[in-house]
């Protein structure tokens, strides 16, 4: 146990001394990664919020032919810009500008005054985000319009407008603040989990795969310590960097969701204290299984570059079931508890929902992601027993 | 004590060590001699605990290196090829954490770190980390890394390469010293000159064979020349010795 120790201090103390691999482990991961979230996120919330109530600027070609139609828009926050433009003048500034653009076709009037459909032409491009919003509040306004004539039609023929609302359809919106928070912050989990994940890299590769190169590898072998234990001391220095960058990482996007304000946006990030203290302890029991895990696959490489290589490519596997989770929409089951890193990303979400998981949840996340670390580093052990370990 | 026994080791089909027997007495210099590739580093490796022998037997003082192993390791100091040290430690924490592995109380590697460094003279670069070292003061450091248990017997694998004079010496003055306190020095090296200035007894290996163990002059009357170069060439390559001056 002893020895476990001393190697632990000795590779924590040599990590601490080299300040290049300091910033990158414990600043860039855990203090500007939620920055840079924070930004997204905000710049999300901003953009999504001007499509859906902020004045919309239509381009019309031809607004001579629909005056009242462009009165009624006006009503509605729309911002007529008439332009002289044919249809392939029109297609072409949609290309350029993305959209919307209004064309009325020559028989429009007749056409309405016949009571007959009378067509208009939607030009956007709605791969963008912000012109996909604007379009589907368009449609509404241009529904209302015509539902407006419909009404006025029938009423001067005498007939009861009802007839043309056969269903009254009301949707109500169960979404709870938190939730719709936790909708934006769901890539927040991933980064938490990555970061920490990061944070262990340089300490495993350099004390192992590292090691070797250096040629320091042989002598340590060559003192009267089992070789299980140097691994283990080894396995303790990256949990602990881990650990420090994660209890960074969280206090950081704490802070900074809190200074976006997101409540201000009519949503509560609900990100307080005990929420980040939950996080950290959720996350906790995966940290283990990620050092074991590098350090496994870094004491196997033949040299520090391909060390390197193969543990980033490592790194990928636990952020796979979150990709899969996010893409298939899945739901927290005791079956997917029993899923490293996919379990911590539950219970991260879990926690930002404010909706805790039930206890026998976190137990299972908690016992299967430590018995799975158990399990890694005494594969690790073993490793250091095989000669080929020198290379 | 060092002692092996019909040492054998495999690399794949490559037979690295064909039946190695060996014997390192105390109070003794004992030079391992051969061709680059004739298998002295294996036979080291195998004596400090790195490699398993595919066959044969070997004991520190006493205990088997096989069966034994962290009691043999604890009887040796090892200083292994290329020396490499912790970068970002200085000289006297890289021997102090040696010490810490070898189970000595902080006062105790402390008092020893510091006596190696003055026996050494290591003082100008004790306190600097390892990072900007010259291959001198790493294996000085590395030196008194493999010493500060005190161990009796020290195995040093090439010890001298890459070394200039003034290290050489500082080298040898150190080996001869311990070898008066009594401890068993079992040393590796192609160079000629070096056994011959250093040796009370040498071990030549070749294809993974010893091919012969003796004291210097023992060597040079076997090989029936005043030439301790010439002895060994023609012990290694009998075929291919030419007439020396």
């Amino acid at each position: 146990m002893k020895s476990i120790w001393r190697v632990f201090r000795k590779e924590f103390r040599e990590t601490l001394r080299d300040r290049r691999s300091l910033f990158t482990t414990l600043i860039i991961g855990p203090l500007l990664m939620p920055v840079l979230i924070g930004a997204v996120i905000f710049m999300a919330i901003r953009h999504s919020g001007a499509a859906n109530t902020g004045p919309i600027t239509l381009t019309v070609a031809h607004a001579g032919r629909a005056p009242q139609l462009l009165d009624f828009l006006r009503q509605y926050q729309v911002r007529v810009r008439p332009v002289d433009a044919d249809r392939a003048r029109a297609r072409r500034l949609v290309e350029r500008e993305h959209g919307p653009l209004l064309y009325v076709p020559r028989d429009f009037g007749a056409r309405l005054a016949a009571g007959k459909p009378a067509p208009l032409r939607l030009y956007a491009d709605e791969s963008n985000r912000t012109v996909h919003g604007k379009v589907e509040r368009l449609s509404t306004l241009l529904g209302l319009y015509g539902g407006t004539i419909a009404r006025l039609r029938l009423v001067a023929r005498g007939l009861d407008p009802q007839l043309l609302a056969p269903i009254a359809l009301h949707s109500i919106d169960t979404s709870t603040p938190q939730s719709r928070a936790a909708l934006t912050l769901g890539m927040l989990s991933y980064a938490i989990l990555f970061t920490m994940l990061m944070s262990g890299l340089y300490i495993a590769i350099d004390t192992t795969a590292g090691e070797r190169e250096r040629g320091s590898l042989e002598p340590l072998l060559t003192v009267p310590v089992e070789r299980e234990h140097l691994v283990y001391g080894k396995m303790l220095a990256a949990c602990v960097m881990m650990l420090v960058s994660l209890m960074l990482t969280v206090a950081a996007f704490a802070l900074t969701l809190r200074h976006i304000g997101l409540a201000r946006l009519g949503m509560s990030a609900n990100f307080g204290p005990g929420v980040a203290a939950g996080i950290v302890l959720g996350c906790l029991p995966l940290i283990p299984a990620g050092a074991a895990l590098m350090i496994l696959v870094a004491s196997y490489t033949r040299s520090y570059r391909e060390a390197q290589t193969y543990v980033g490519l490592v790194l990928l596997v636990p952020t796979l079931p979150l990709i899969f989770a996010s893409i298939l929409g899945l739901q927290p089951r005791a079956a997917l508890m029993a899923v490293p890193s996919l379990s911590q990303h539950f219970i991260i979400m879990s926690l930002l929902r404010g909706q805790p998981l039930p206890s026998g949840y976190v137990a299972i996340s908690a016992g299967v992601s430590l018995a799975l670390g158990a399990v890694l580093g005494y594969l690790a052990g073993r490793l250091y027993r095989r000669e080929r370990l020198l290379g | 004590m060092i002692e092996a026994r019909a040492l054998i080791k495999r690399f794949g089909t490559l037979t690295a060590l064909d039946g190695v027997s060996l014997r390192a007495a105390d109070g003794r210099i004992t030079g391992l001699l051969g061709p680059n590739g004739a298998g002295k580093s294996t036979t080291l490796r195998i004596l400090y605990t790195v490699l398993r022998p595919d066959g044969g037997e070997a004991w520190i003082d006493g205990a088997s290196v096989l069966a034994q192993s962290l009691e043999a390791r604890r009887r040796m100091g090892v200083l292994p090829h290329g020396a490499g040290v912790y970068p970002n430690l200085t000289a006297r924490e890289n021997i102090e954490y040696f010490g810490a592995l070898h189970g000595l109380a902080r006062a105790v590697r402390r008092a020893r770190a510091a006596e190696l460094i003055a026996r050494l003279e290591m003082q100008p670069f004790a306190d600097r980390a390892a990072k900007g070292f010259s291959q001198g003061e790493r294996v000085k450091t590395a030196l008194a890394r493999a010493l500060v248990h005190q161990p009796r017997n020290v195995l040093l694998d090439e010890p001298t390469s890459g070394l200039d004079v003034m290290a050489v010496r500082t080298l040898r003055r150190l080996l001869g010293e311990l070898r008066d306190e009594g401890h068993c020095i079992l040393f590796s090296s192609h160079v000629m000159q070096e056994v011959a200035a250093l040796c009370d007894d040498v071990i030549v290996i070749a294809g993974g064979r010893v091919v012969v163990q003796a004291g210097p002059e023992e060597l040079k009357a076997r090989a029936g020349t005043a030439s301790l170069e010439e002895a060994f060439v023609r012990l290694i390559d009998p075929n291919g010795a030419q007439d020396g001056p």
